[in-house]
C-alpha cells in the first residue's frame, strides 16, 4: 500500500467522487495520512455504505434492550441486576487468505466488542462455510479455522458453547468465519464508547502497534478474493490470546472501580476508527499524539500507525484525576496503558507526531458523511449458482438415502469441530454441543436465576434457493432451537454474509434477505441488537450462496430438568409437533440428488410463533425428556440424531402423520419423546412412533441398527482427514 | 482448613477452582507476584494458559515468585493439587515426576472421560475407593504424560480402558510425588463437582483434602502422616 502512488485514493479503493467529496469536506487535498483514514472510515467494512440504508428497516427496539446496534455489542436486560451483551461477526477474507490466525483474531475480535461494553464474555459460538470436504483446500481452511478459534477461545478461557458447520461449493474459495460472543454484566458496570468530558485523557491500552493488518478493512475486507491471495498474508492480524486475557481482566477491574468514562475496542481501521467513532458519539473532537504509541518497529510512518490492526488494544477515555489509578492498576496487570491523546471540543480529529500536526480531519466527515449508497436490486432470470455434482442415485432406497444423508458434510456430528473447543471453561455450561439444539449456560454459579441458552444459524443453500424465506427460516430455526430448552428469546444478532452487493442480483438477495429477517423478528418479537455486514465474498466461481447467519440469546427460569435430544427410555412415546409442512425444495436430499430448488414454499408466522411457545411452555413444564428440533435431512435424520445420541433405537409409524416424508424439510417440525400421557397431551402433538430396541425402523421404509447409523454419523469427517 | 488457589497471567479456571474448592472449605485467590501463601492449608495450581503456555507449557509459571513459597510449602509436605496446566507447571518446577507432551492427535480435545483411582490412600483421593470409576472432563492440547519410570504407588488416576484422550503412557491420567503431598492431574475435578453442569465426581479429591484430619488451623505436614 502506498500513498503516494498515482491516483492513490482509486488503489485505496475510493472512487473519484467519493475522492471529491473528501475534497470538499476538508476544503483542500487530504494529505497521504487523511487519505489513508478516510479510505478506512469510507470502506465498506467501516461505513456500511451498501448496507446501513436497508438495514434501517431492521426491528432493533424492545423494553428489555439496554444497547442496540451502534455501540460495541448489543445489550439485554435479563432481571436480577443483570444484563447480556452479545454480537456476531465476521472474519471471513482473513480466514481465506490464513485460516489459522484469520480464525483466531475473528475470536479475539469478537470477544473485545463484548469487554468494550463492559461484560464478561461467557461464551463463544461460530458458524463455519467452507468447500466441499473432498476438496484439499476446504479441508485445509476447515481444519486450521477450527485450530484458530480454539486457539484462542481456549487460551482465554472462555468457553466455546455451540456453532455450525456446512460444506458447500460456492464457498470454495471464500469461506465465512463468523464468530459470536456472548457476556454478562451487572447493569451498573456497562459502559458506552462515546468520548465525553473535553481535557479528558485518551489512553491506548494493550498491545504494541505494529504492522500487521495494516488496510485490512479496506483490501481484504471491502473487494472480492482473487488469485494471489497469499500476496495479502501481510494484511491479516496476528493474535496474542496472552495478551487479550490480561487486558479483559484489566478492563473489567477499571469499570469494576468506575475508572473509565468510555472505552472502546480496537478493531477494523485501528486507531482511525475507534478514536473517530467515540468523537462522533459525543460530539467532541479528539487529538492523538502518534509519537506517543508503543511501536513494535521503530521507523513507522504516522500513516501506518493510525491505520494498523493490531490486535489486543482498547482505547479508552480517562479523568486527569484518575489516570494514575488507572495506569497503575494496568501495571498490576501487565498491560501496557499510555496517554496519547485528550478530548477537545473541536469536533476534529487531529493527529500529531509529536509538535507537527500531520492530519486534522472533521469528526463528522469521516463518520456520518460517508456516502450511502442506495442497491439496485435485480432478481436474476436464471439461477446464479450451478446445480451441485450429483452424489447420490437417483433410485437408491430410503435406508441408503439415510446413510448417505448421515454421512455428508451438512448433517454428519462435529464433534472433529467441537471436541477441539473448551465448551465448559467457566462452570456455566448446563448443556454442551450435540446435547441439546442450543447450549445453556447458567446466569449464577448455582442456576437460581435461571439460565441463558444461545443458538447460531443459517443455511446459504436455502437463502439461495429463496432469500427472503431461507432468511425468515434462519430466524425460526434460532427460536426454535431455544424452545428446545425452553428458552424465549430476548434479541438477535445477525451477520450477513453476501457477495458483491454492486451486482443487481447480490442486491437483490440482501433486500430480500433483509425483509425476510424484519418479518420474522417482527413476528417473533425479538429485537435485533447489533450485528455486522460482510459483503464482495466473491471468488473467481461466483459469489458466495447469500448466508445471513443469526445468532440469538434467550433465557429460561430452571435449568434443572432440561430436556437432551438423544432418546432417553425404552417406551417413552415420541410424537411430532409443530406446523411442519415439509418439501424436498432446497433439501439436503435433493442437493445429494443434484439440484437446487428456485423458491421455497412459504411460512405461516404465526402457526410458527404459536408452536414455539407450546414447546417452550412443555418443556419448561419439564413434561418432555427427548427434545430435537428437524432440519438437515428432514425428519428421519433428526430421529436417527435422537437414536445416536440416546444409545436406543425407535419404532415409527408415519401413517398418521399429513404430508409425511422422510427426508422434507421446511419449518416447523420438532420431534419429542416422554412418559405417553406427558407427550400425547401436548398441543398439536401427532405420536409417531415409541423408543426401544436397538435399530431406527420407520415402517414401510427403513430399519438400520443405530450401531451402524451412529458409526455413519460420527465417522463421516473425521474419515475425510484419515 | 483453607485452600489458596494460585492465578497466574493467563490463568483460565482459577475462579472454577475457587468455586469448588469453597464447596467444601475457605479458599482464596493467591496472586502470582505474592510470595505469601495466606495460610493456606492446601495450595491449588489451576488449569489454563499461564503465561500463553509461550515457551513450554508450565515453563514460565514455574519461576513466578509465588512458586518459590509453593515450592517451600510442598517440601515441608503442604499439600499441593496440580490441574492440567497446574500439573505442567509441577512437573517444570520438578515437584512431579515426568512430564507432559503433546496429545498423540495434536488437537485440543476437551471431553467428558473416567479415570479410575489407582490409589486411595493419598491426601487427595482419601475420599474414594481403589478402583473406583469418576467421570471428569480433560481439556488441553498437552497431556500425553511420560516419565521413563515411575512407581505404581504413584501413579494415583488411570483413564479408564477406551478413555485415554491424549496417548498418555500406561494411560496415566494423576500421578503424586514419592512422598504423596503433591498431585498433578490432566482431567479436571473443578469442572466435576455438580451433576448441572455433567458430573460431581471431581469433588471427591476437594472433598478428600477438606476433611483430612492433618490439615486446618495450622499448617501442618503430610509427610509421615
Amino acid at each position: 500500500m502506498s500513498p503516494q502512488a498515482a491516483a492513490p485514493h482509486r488503489e485505496l479503493g475510493l472512487t473519484d467522487a467519493e475522492y471529491e467529496g473528501i475534497r470538499e469536506r476538508l476544503g483542500r487535498e487530504p494529505n497521504a495520512l487523511e487519505l489513508a483514514v478516510f479510505s478506512l472510515m469510507w470502506s465498506e467494512h467501516c461505513g456500511y455504505k451498501h448496507s446501513k440504508k436497508l438495514l434501517r428497516e431492521l426491528p432493533t427496539e424492545g423494553p428489555w434492550v439496554l444497547m442496540g446496534p451502534g455501540e460495541n455489542a448489543g445489550v439485554v436486560d435479563v432481571g436480577d441486576g443483570l444484563a447480556v451483551a452479545f454480537k456476531v461477526e465476521s472474519h471471513n477474507h482473513p480466514s481465506a487468505v490464513e485460516p489459522f490466525q484469520g480464525a483466531a483474531t475473528g475470536v479475539g475480535g469478537i470477544l473485545r466488542d463484548v469487554f468494550a461494553v463492559g461484560a464478561r464474555p461467557i461464551a463463544v459460538l461460530d458458524s463455519l462455510r467452507f468447500g466441499e470436504l473432498d476438496s484439499a483446500r476446504s479441508r485445509y481452511l476447515f481444519d486450521w479455522a477450527v485450530k484458530g478459534i480454539g486457539h484462542y477461545g481456549n487460551s482465554i478461557g472462555v468457553p466455546t458453547v455451540g456453532g455450525e458447520v456446512y460444506f458447500e461449493a460456492p464457498y470454495e474459495q471464500n469461506c465465512l468465519v463468523n464468530a459470536m460472543c456472548v457476556g454478562i454484566a451487572p447493569r451498573e458496570r456497562l459502559i458506552r464508547s462515546a468520548a465525553a468530558g473535553v481535557g479528558n485523557r485518551v489512553v491506548l491500552l494493550g498491545a504494541r502497534t505494529g504492522r500487521d493488518g495494516i488496510g485490512g478493512a479496506s483490501v481484504l475486507a471491502s473487494a472480492e478474493l482473487s488469485d494471489g491471495d497469499a500476496s495479502k498474508r501481510p494484511s491479516v492480524q496476528i493474535g496474542d490470546p496472552f495478551e487479550e486475557s490480561k487486558l479483559l481482566e484489566c478492563c473489567l477491574e477499571l469499570l469494576e472501580r468506575a475508572s473509565l468514562r468510555s472505552l472502546q475496542d480496537l478493531g477494523a481501521a485501528g486507531l482511525s476508527s475507534s478514536s473517530s467513532e467515540m468523537a462522533s458519539k459525543g460530539a467532541v473532537g479528539i487529538d492523538l499524539d502518534v509519537s506517543r504509541v508503543p511501536l513494535r518497529e521503530a521507523d513507522m510512518e504516522p500513516f501506518e500507525i493510525m491505520i494498523s490492526e493490531s490486535q489486543e488494544r482498547m482505547l479508552c477515555v480517562v479523568e486527569p484525576e484518575k489516570l494514575g489509578e488507572v495506569l497503575a492498576l494496568c501495571e498490576r496487570w501487565e498491560v501496557r496503558a499510555t496517554p496519547i491523546g485528550e478530548v477537545t471540543d473541536t469536533r476534529r480529529l487531529r493527529v500529531f507526531d509529536g509538535d507537527e500536526v500531520v492530519g486534522d480531519m472533521p469528526v463528522e466527515a469521516l463518520v456520518e458523511a460517508c456516502p450511502l449508497y442506495d442497491l439496485e436490486p435485480e432478481e436474476p432470470l436464471e439461477s446464479v449458482y450451478p446445480d451441485p455434482p450429483a452424489r447420490l442415485r437417483g433410485e437408491a432406497g430410503p435406508d441408503e438415502a439415510l446413510v448417505a444423508l448421515l454421512a455428508s458434510g451438512g448433517v454428519a456430528s462435529k464433534r472433529f469441530a467441537f471436541e477441539q473447543y473448551d465448551s465448559i471453561v467457566g462452570s456455566r455450561t448446563v448443556r454442551r454441543p450435540s446435547d441439546a439444539d442450543a447450549a445453556v449456560l447458567m446466569l449464577a454459579p448455582d442456576g437460581g436465576r435461571g439460565a441463558l441458552a444461545v443458538s447460531i444459524d443459517g443455511n446459504g443453500r436455502r437463502v439461495a434457493c429463496d432469500p427472503y424465506v431461507g432468511s425468515l427460516e434462519a430466524v425460526l430455526e434460532c427460536a426454535r432451537n431455544l424452545a428446545c430448552v425452553g428458552a424465549e428469546p430476548l434479541g438477535l444478532t445477525n451477520c450477513l454474509n453476501f457477495g458483491n452487493p454492486e451486482k443487481p442480483h447480490v442486491a437483490w438477495q440482501l433486500k430480500r434477505a433483509v425483509a425476510g429477517l424484519r418479518d420474522a423478528c417482527l413476528a417473533l418479537g425479538v429485537p435485533i441488537v447489533g450485528g455486522n455486514v460482510s459483503l464482495y465474498n466473491e471468488g473467481g466461481e461466483g459469489p458466495i450462496y447469500p448466508t445471513p447467519i443469526v445468532g440469538m440469546v434467550g433465557k429460561l427460569p430452571d435449568p434443572a430438568a432440561l430436556p437432551r435430544i438423544g432418546f432417553a427410555e425404552a417406551g417413552h412415546t415420541i410424537a411430532l409437533v409443530g406446523p411442519f409442512a415439509p418439501s424436498l425444495a432446497g433439501s439436503e436430499l435433493e442437493k445429494l440428488r443434484g439440484r437446487l430448488a428456485r423458491g421455497l414454499p412459504p411460512v405461516d408466522l404465526a402457526a410458527q410463533a404459536d408452536a414455539l411457545a407450546t414447546v417452550r411452555r412443555a418443556v419448561r413444564e419439564g413434561r418432555l425428556v427427548s427434545v430435537h428440533d428437524v432440519s438437515e435431512g428432514g425428519l428421519a435424520c433428526a430421529l436417527a440424531e435422537c437414536c445416536i445420541a440416546g444409545g436406543l433405537g425407535a419404532r415409527v409409524e408415519l401413517a398418521r402423520v399429513e404430508g409425511a416424508s422422510l427426508f422434507g424439510e421446511g419449518p416447523g417440525g420438532i420431534v419429542v419423546a416422554g412418559p405417553r400421557e406427558a407427550v400425547e397431551s401436548l398441543e398439536g402433538a401427532v405420536a409417531i412412533g415409541e423408543v426401544g430396541g436397538d435399530a431406527l425402523e420407520i415402517a414401510g421404509a427403513l430399519s438400520l441398527p443405530v450401531s451402524r447409523l451412529a458409526s455413519v454419523y460420527e465417522g463421516a469427517i473425521p474419515a475425510a482427514f484419515a | 482448613m483453607k485452600f489458596g488457589v494460585i492465578r497466574f497471567p493467563g490463568s483460565c479456571d482459577e475462579v472454577d477452582a475457587l468455586s469448588a474448592c469453597r464447596r467444601f472449605a475457605d479458599a482464596e485467590l493467591l496472586w502470582h507476584a505474592d510470595r505469601d501463601l495466606h495460610g493456606a492449608d492446601a495450595v491449588v495450581v489451576p488449569g489454563g494458559f499461564s503465561y500463553g503456555d509461550y515457551l513450554r507449557a508450565g515453563a514460565i509459571a514455574r519461576f513466578s515468585p509465588v512458586m518459590e513459597s509453593v515450592e517451600a510449602f510442598a517440601r515441608e509436605g503442604g499439600p499441593v493439587l496440580g490441574i492440567c496446566n497446574g500439573f505442567q507447571v509441577l512437573c517444570e518446577a520438578g515437584l512431579l515426576p515426568g512430564a507432559l507432551l503433546p496429545n498423540v492427535a495434536l488437537r485440543f480435545v476437551c471431553r467428558q472421560v473416567e479415570v479410575v483411582v489407582e490409589n486411595p490412600e493419598t491426601p487427595f483421593t482419601r475420599a474414594c475407593r481403589r478402583g473406583e470409576r469418576l467421570s471428569v472432563p480433560v481439556k488441553h492440547t498437552t497431556g500425553r504424560f511420560y516419565a521413563p519410570r515411575i512407581a505404581e504407588e504413584q501413579v494415583v488416576l488411570r483413564y479408564a480402558p477406551g478413555h485415554n484422550p491424549n496417548g498418555a503412557m500406561d494411560d496415566i491420567a494423576g500421578v503424586c510425588n514419592e512422598a504423596g503431598n503433591v498431585m498433578g492431574l490432566m482431567p479436571h475435578p473443578e469442572h466435576a463437582v455438580d451433576p448441572f453442569t455433567g458430573s460431581a465426581d471431581g469433588g471427591r479429591l476437594f472433598e478428600s483434602l477438606a476433611t483430612h484430619p492433618g490439615l486446618g488451623r495450622s499448617r501442618s505436614s503430610l509427610v509421615g502422616a
